[in-house]
């Protein structure tokens, strides 16, 4: 079996409030600067809340979506007065946790997401990366409570919008259902014990360890459906079907009923079958997204060490 | 948002709210902070409705839904005269597991018991509960207390922003009989005197927080979504965010509702206890 090496994982950010109404990464972070937790063996952690004008407010964003704010382009341009907060605020994590597609960079960014989508626990990356891929590989071995699931963006780092993007690898740790604004404890621990689990990994990895190679299942983005709307007024015009709320992952056939317009009549879902989720997120209906539709494939594994020098 | 989507699918049609000899009108409450998806703009306008706020002098300094609330009085009241409207009903989502719940603020409103009664009958087996808030303190000055019944409608689990269908068809149907009983009414249909079981609200319990207000732990997983069921001496009631259970040391078994929802971290509730008693409500009938 083939095999990959890497030089140690010692600089990791655990970011949290990135959406200053997703409450488990408010909640982590702020425990974790209370526990000082910056030194855990190999590993130096750095915290960080990412978005506090938006925490204070509880609030997904002040003035625009701090978690599409960096691409290479935005990081870049110039600030002035009238730059919004969250495209200061992105150049200031860069700064601090990057610069991104620098050797400065940390090695692992994990940012902490919640959805109210049903999606049990997901690992959300941009490009087939071993590292992460051996994370997610490592939590659903261990984490029994919910489902761990992969869904990879197939975007180029350089267009990568989000802030994992920053370090030199990075993941963003999604988990729902939760509401916006609501700390929920089963939702919390189930973050902890996925954040705990990435650190046993990345010490576990820097001390020798090596860890197999096998197959893993990973979902890939394909494309956006939005709700049906008015087309005079653009407000939507139907609600997600029962049938389809909550099963998020769960295959999505050709005549499957997508939507319930309030007058009454299902909307089916055409074309090839797919894998729905985010299935009903708050915070997409501005963005027009209903729900997203993908493919599951499997991708080998490489087994995985440290590089010994 | 499914009272929201309700009232603007009513605003362009209201053939579904239309019933004989009644004059009903959907109306949105907040619309600023609809248009925002907020719970609020300046100050919770569902609070706002006190002697103090609907009587103050009018002025554009004062906090938005302080206006929204004296434009309402003046609309659908004023309140406690003879020209307020007979009934508003008040559509409410919660994060809380609550199901469907009517809320009552008089446990003398006979016309509010009967009809409360005739819904839950009506969508049986699905549930409905009532839920008494007549607490001195706890009581609040609701947009739906302008009118002479106040009726609460409360639906949930659904998080703020969000449009479950379900959810949206529950409340729709809730309404329905709740016009469906008032058409009934004045026809002239007596409706003999029955029992109705509410849950009283009697307290309300805040998180831990420490000394800077930031709360130090969560509704407990064995509590959470448990609404409306019996909360013991010494059952679970919070978990730190360190792993550590805090348990209930309360006197008797409660029925706790309103559990972890959102908009209530701000207003110091984590959940707010009720206890289980049975009203009587006498006969009513069209004068």
């Amino acid at each position: 079996m083939e095999h990959i090496s890497f030089p140690p994982l010692s600089r990791v950010a655990i970011c949290g409030g990135t959406h200053g109404n997703e409450m488990s990464g408010v909640y982590m972070v702020r425990e974790m600067q209370k526990q000082k937790a910056d030194q855990d063996g190999s590993l130096s952690l750095t915290t960080v809340l990412s978005n506090p004008r938006a925490v204070d407010a509880c609030r997904r964003y002040i003035d625009k979506d701090l978690n599409r704010c960096f691409t290479e382009d935005l990081l870049s341009a110039p600030v002035t007065d009238s730059t919004p907060y969250e495209l200061r605020r992105a150049q200031e994590l860069n700064a601090q946790l990057g610069p991104k597609g620098s050797q400065e960079a940390v090695d692992l960014v994990c940012d902490l997401h919640n959805t109210t989508a049903n999606m049990g626990l997901c690992l959300i990356f941009y490009s087939l990366d071993w590292i992460t891929l051996h994370i997610y590989k490592y939590m659903k071995s261990k984490i029994t409570s919910a489902p761990v699931r992969a869904i990879q963006l197939d975007i180029p780092v350089s267009e990568a919008y989000s802030l994992e993007s920053v370090g030199k690898h990075g993941c963003a740790i999604e988990v729902g259902p939760q509401p916006g604004g609501v700390v929920r404890a089963d939702i919390f621990n189930l973050v902890k014990e996925a954040l705990d689990l990435t650190i046993e990994w990345l010490q576990g990895f820097n001390s020798g360890s090596t860890f197999e190679g096998g197959e893993v299942e990973v979902y890939t983005m394909v494309k956006s459906v939005d709700y049906p709307r008015d087309p005079t007024t653009n407000e939507i015009t139907a609600a997600i079907h029962p049938e389809l709320q909550d099963n998020d992952f769960k295959l999505l056939r050709p005549g499957d009923p997508m939507f319930l317009k309030f007058s009454g009549e299902a909307v089916k879902h055409e074309g090839e079958e797919l894998y729905p989720f985010f299935i009903n997120e708050c915070a997409y209906y501005e963005k027009k997204i209903a729900c997203h539709l993908g493919k599951k494939s499997n991708i080998t594994l490489p087994s995985a060490s440290v590089m010994k020098n | 948002m499914s009272g929201v989507t309700l009232v603007n699918l009513w605003v362009k049609n209201s053939a579904e709210i239309q019933r004989k000899r009644v004059e009903t009108k959907p109306f949105i409450t907040n619309p600023k902070a609809v248009e925002k998806c907020t719970r609020y703009v300046d100050t919770d306008l569902n609070r706002a409705f006190s002697p103090e706020n609907l009587s103050a002098p009018e002025g554009d300094d004062l906090p938005y839904e302080v206006q929204r609330a004296q434009e309402i009085n003046r609309i659908f009241g004023p309140k406690g005269s003879p020209e307020a409207y007979d009934v508003i009903f008040d559509l409410h989502n919660t994060t809380s597991n609550m199901g469907c719940t009517l809320i009552l603020e008089s446990s003398k409103d006979h016309f509010n018991l009967q009809m409360m009664n005739y819904i839950k009958k009506a969508i049986a087996p699905a549930s409905c509960l009532v839920l008494l808030n007549e607490h001195p303190l706890l009581k609040y000055s609701t947009s739906r207390s302008i009118a002479k019944h106040p009726v609460g409608l409360e639906v949930g689990p659904q998080p703020q922003g969000v449009l479950r269908s379900n959810i949206f068809e529950a409340m729709r149907v809730i309404l329905k009989h709740a016009l469906d009983f008032i058409e009934l009414f004045n026809e002239g249909m007596e409706f003999p005197p029955c029992t109705v079981e509410v849950f009283w609200v009697s307290e309300r319990i805040d998180y831990p927080r420490d000394a800077n207000g930031n709360i130090i732990a969560m509704v407990h997983p064995n509590l959470q979504d448990c609404d409306w069921e019996p909360l013991n001496p010494g059952d679970p009631m919070f978990q730190t965010f360190d792993g550590k259970t805090i348990h209930y040391q309360g006197p008797g078994t409660v029925y706790p509702t309103f559990i972890n929802e959102a908009a209530y971290y701000e207003k110091q509730q984590a959940f707010v206890i009720t206890r289980r008693e049975t009203l009587v409500a006498s006969a009513i009938r069209k004068a």
